[in-house]
């Protein structure tokens, strides 16, 4: 028998990437079984915690709610996209000093979702971070300290005036 | 003593010790793990609360042979769960006294398969009656636990209650209640099992006490202890939710790989985590209390009740803990607490931070507001007048011999929430606005450590030694879940050795490597086995300096140099710690009196809550968090404890609810079970005070508990402040203040007709 299962490509972390699955997988699985990407996360497997948030195609997307179909010839980044040439990403810097990970198993999702945040808008306010932020659960830190690592990520990704960063929080 | 000394990294916030691997996405949790030749298991579950079993069939559209089948039939040691009382079986046996209880266990390569095939298992129940609240347990009409439904309960007397009623110039009762609350770590339950004739059982989990579990499958598979290994994977969220649990998950788990010869995956999605495992004790608790004329307290008789569920699991030392925190953090010369934990045909109640002690703190800080108003005195000074201070005795007559510090935390909390101001400005803007603020304030202690005789029983062993690689390596089984063990550990061997944080290192949590340094529970682990460290690190330099000549002024060169001249003559570097109790400690747990803590941390919280009174939502604005907590020993690890014990603690008064239906959770969801997200928690401003405990590591006490015991109150009684209504059970939700609200409106507007 032949495999009926199609195959799918698309541009994951920056390097083209195929799989033949079945077109209902769920991408989160996909990434965690099909390709050992198992950083990115699963919390609920309904769309509720965003522990396996990813970007795609310029969104933030639950990766437990999009069948692998849906992602042929999308371009995807997951937490391990996040590092650049062996350098940790101004977030995952961030996030280290200001402890903004506690049990890190909400943070590969929370990263995602903050990286999206700052791609869109490099200079948020407390009210747009938490906004931002508001579809990604963690039940260790009060937010606080994520909120703070992300205030630092972009103010070290662009210095702003102090009246600007000020504003920020 | 080294409390009192300059350090070097000992109270620097130094990056997490995981931290890297955890950003990377690379930090390997149980889930990401596989094994060799894996399968994955699933669990058949009662869907009934109470009864007895009458057949197990399995369907024939199923290909049983593809699956590994066991039943309780199947356990080779004692079909328990070993813990403290032996009642909670493995397996359903014959009869299910909760729903979601475990009856037949699955295994199958493909874990697709396994859910059609535990719809295809079909169990036949006679009925019985089940009972599901504290009032239908205690009233004994259908026993369902032992032979009068009672886990266990507690007296607690000091003077003479009896006579004070007599004295009094107030006399105030009221009644509390709490709901169940679920941990919501992020991570779900998991395990992978393996089994072998010749090593036993390998359990690898999501767990913080590797050596309960190792204790439990000791039982199960009647094995000596050196035929069974349990180690800790990375694990996502614990807060108590993976204390005892771990120990039925690994069990079922080591059954199926014992019979099908194979490492075996259990993983539970969100769904069988939130509706099998266990939850917060539900709570009532009953005041009534005597204060003269001047609000100073003259007895306090309290009775406390904990819905266990339907087995014991830790529902005792809950149930002490509660006891023990009742009267809250006030000098009283009479009191006396009768306490009870009941069972009902509900998933067992466990381990969740604070660990009883957020209901008895949500029950006296209410009613301390409660009593406050009856007086006609201001809340905050009716507090005051009550503190205990240095020189007191609590209920249990342990004598405060360390300083209380509670005023001056008061004083900074106020200070800092701009407390009276606000109040006064909330007053003022209150009666024209539909919205309706209100500042309220909760004043706790928490106890550190295990209650009374505990940590004695415990005798933690730990210690450290050193590789060859030129790394110190600290032997604990003290675990990591977000809570900074890793960190805190090794910055406090760092500061006791001279050497770099980079120069120590983490034994894995593996139970044939490391040794039990007792369960990381009970806000224990900076405090004990730190102190354990630390005596383990200074007792490393004396044997170097007495047998590998390391001079005073070592460089770290110096210090590894000296280790490896003792290992080239002794062998092995190492150096172990066993646990010795503070002098003068007294715990007589048959009176239940003397030292029930070796220290308590302080807090005063404070909330500003704005209440709707179009749409009835409650809104935490800001909130204060003011402790002592002994020697902060990393400021940033610190200030995330207290920042998420704060927002479980407003998850727990104002969003979360657990549904019954039946005996099941009927909410077992992410999408309507609700806790708070990053736009629903408030500003966390903390504030430390130090005051170096001599027998805690570097001076630490326990810290992680003690942030969940106070919002709840807090925020009540901002509410309470805020629009008059002193509400007396959480969750309080706004269907919960949309009811009362305007049932007083109906009564107002009838009264004007």
């Amino acid at each position: 028998m032949t495999n009926p299962n199609p195959t799918i490509r698309f541009h994951l972390n920056g390097q083209d990437c195929s799989v033949q699955s079945p077109p209902m997988k769920r991408l989160l699985d996909v990434l965690r079984e099909d390709l050992h990407l198992t950083g990115t996360k699963e919390g609920c497997g309904e769309g509720e915690c965003g522990s396996c948030s990813v970007r795609m195609n310029g969104e933030l997307v639950n990766s437990c709610l999009v069948p692998i179909l849906q992602a042929d010839g999308a371009s995807i980044q997951t937490v391990e996209g996040l590092v650049n040439s062996g350098t940790l990403h101004p977030l995952q810097l961030a996030f280290l000093n200001c402890g903004g990970a506690q049990c890190g198993i909400c943070t590969p999702g929370m990263l995602m979702a903050a990286s999206q945040l700052l791609s869109i808008n490099p200079h948020p306010t407390m009210a747009e971070i938490r906004e931002g932020l508001a579809g990604n659960l963690c039940r260790c830190t009060g937010f606080m300290r994520i909120f703070e690592s992300v205030v630092a990520a972009a103010a070290s990704a662009a210095p702003q005036p102090a009246n600007q960063a000020s504003h920020a929080r | 003593m080294s409390t009192s000394e300059k350090t070097r990294i000992v109270g620097a916030s130094v990056p997490r010790k995981e931290g890297v691997d955890k950003l990377l996405g690379r930090a390997r949790y149980v889930d990401d793990i596989q094994r060799d030749g894996m399968i994955h298991g699933a669990t058949v579950r009662s869907t009934i609360p109470r009864g007895f079993i009458r057949s197990i069939t399995f369907h024939h559209r199923i290909h049983w042979p593809e699956f590994t089948v066991v039943t309780a039939a199947d356990i080779p040691g004692n079909n328990h769960i070993q813990l403290i009382f032996a009642d909670q079986p493995c397996l359903a046996d014959g009869i299910v006294n909760h729903c979601d209880e475990a009856i037949v266990l699955l295994a199958h390569p493909d874990k697709h398969k396994l859910r059609e095939a535990v719809s295809a298992v079909k169990i036949d129940y006679e009925p019985l009656p089940p009972i599901f609240s504290i009032e239908e347990s205690e009233r004994q009409e259908v026993i369902v636990w032992g032979s009068d439904n009672l886990l266990k309960s507690f007296l607690l007397e000091k003077g003479d209650v009896d006579s004070a009623w007599e004295q009094a110039a107030h006399i105030v009762e009221g009644e509390y209640r709490t709901g169940a609350q679920e941990h919501l770590y992020i991570e779900n339950n998991g395990v992978i099992a393996e089994w072998s004739a010749t090593d036993g059982v390998t359990v690898w989990g999501s767990l913080q006490c590797p050596y309960y579990v190792h204790k439990s499958l000791l039982a199960v598979f009647d094995l000596p202890e050196d035929k069974v290994r349990v180690i800790q994977t990375e694990t996502g969220g614990a807060f108590g939710g993976k204390e005892d649990y771990p120990s039925t998950l690994a069990s079922h788990a080591a059954l199926l790989a014992m019979k099908c010869g194979r490492p075996v995956k259990m993983v539970y999605d969100r769904m069988e985590d939130l509706a099998a495992t266990t939850k917060r004790h539900p709570s009532r608790v009953r005041h009534r209390t005597a204060l003269d004329g001047d609000g100073k307290l003259l007895a306090m008789e309290i009775s406390v009740d904990t819905d266990g569920g339907a087995y014991s699991t830790l529902s005792s030392t809950v149930l002490s803990r509660a006891t023990l925190h009742a009267p809250g953090p006030y000098v009283c010369p009479n009191v006396r607490i009768r306490s009870h934990a009941w069972a009902t045909n509900t998933v067992p109640y466990g381990a969740f931070r604070g660990f009883g002690a957020p209901q008895a703190i949500f029950a006296i800080e209410r009613h301390m507001d409660e009593i406050a108003s009856a007086l006609g005195i201001d809340p905050i000074e009716l507090r005051r007048r009550n503190f205990l201070r240095e020189g007191d005795t609590t209920a249990t007559e342990q004598g405060m011999r360390e300083p209380v510090i509670l005023d001056q935390l008061l004083d900074r909390a106020l200070l800092e929430s701009d407390f009276y101001a606000k109040r006064k400005k909330f007053a003022q803007e209150n009666p024209c606005s539909s919205v309706k603020r209100g500042m309220g304030i909760a004043a706790f202690f928490h106890g550190a450590g295990f209650t009374g005789s505990g940590e004695r029983y415990l005798n933690s062993l730990a210690g450290l030694d050193v590789t060859p690689e030129a790394k110190v390596r600290l032997l604990v089984s003290s675990t990591e879940f977000g809570q900074g063990t890793n960190t805190v550990l090794a910055q406090i061997a760092a500061e006791t050795l001279g050497i770099g944080y980079n120069d120590v290192v983490m034994a894995p949590p593996d139970t044939a490597i490391v040794p039990n340094s007792g369960p990381t529970v009970a806000s224990r682990t900076s405090m004990v086995v730190g102190r354990l460290i630390e005596r383990a690190g200074l007792q490393l330099l004396d044997i170097l300096r007495q047998h590998a000549g390391l001079t005073a002024n070592f460089t770290n060169e110096d210090f590894f140099s000296a280790c490896a001249r003792y290992r080239s003559t002794h062998g092995e570097v190492r150096s172990m710690c066993r646990y010795e109790a503070p002098p003068n400690i007294f715990w007589d747990d048959q009176t239940y009196r003397g030292e029930a803590y070796p220290a308590f941390a302080w807090s005063i919280h404070v909330a500003q809550v704005a209440v709707d009174t179009v749409t009835y939502s409650a809104e935490v604005e800001d909130f204060w968090a003011v402790q002592e907590v002994g020697r902060v020993l990393n400021p940033v690890l610190a200030g995330g404890q207290i920042e998420g014990g704060v927002a479980q603690g407003i998850g727990y008064a104002l969003y979360e609810k657990v549904v019954w239906q039946n005996g099941h959770m009927a909410n077992n969801q992410m999408t309507n079970y609700i806790m708070p997200t990053a736009e629903d928690i408030p500003p966390i401003h903390v504030f430390f005070e130090e005051i170096p405990f001599r027998y805690g590591g570097f001076g630490a006490k326990g810290i992680g508990e003690l942030p969940h015991d106070g919002p709840a109150p807090a925020i009540l009684n901002a509410i309470k402040a805020a629009i008059g209504v002193g509400f007396r059970a959480i969750p309080l939700l706004p269907e919960d203040l949309f009811v009362e609200l305007s049932a007083r409106e109906a009564i107002v507007e009838a009264g004007a007709l």
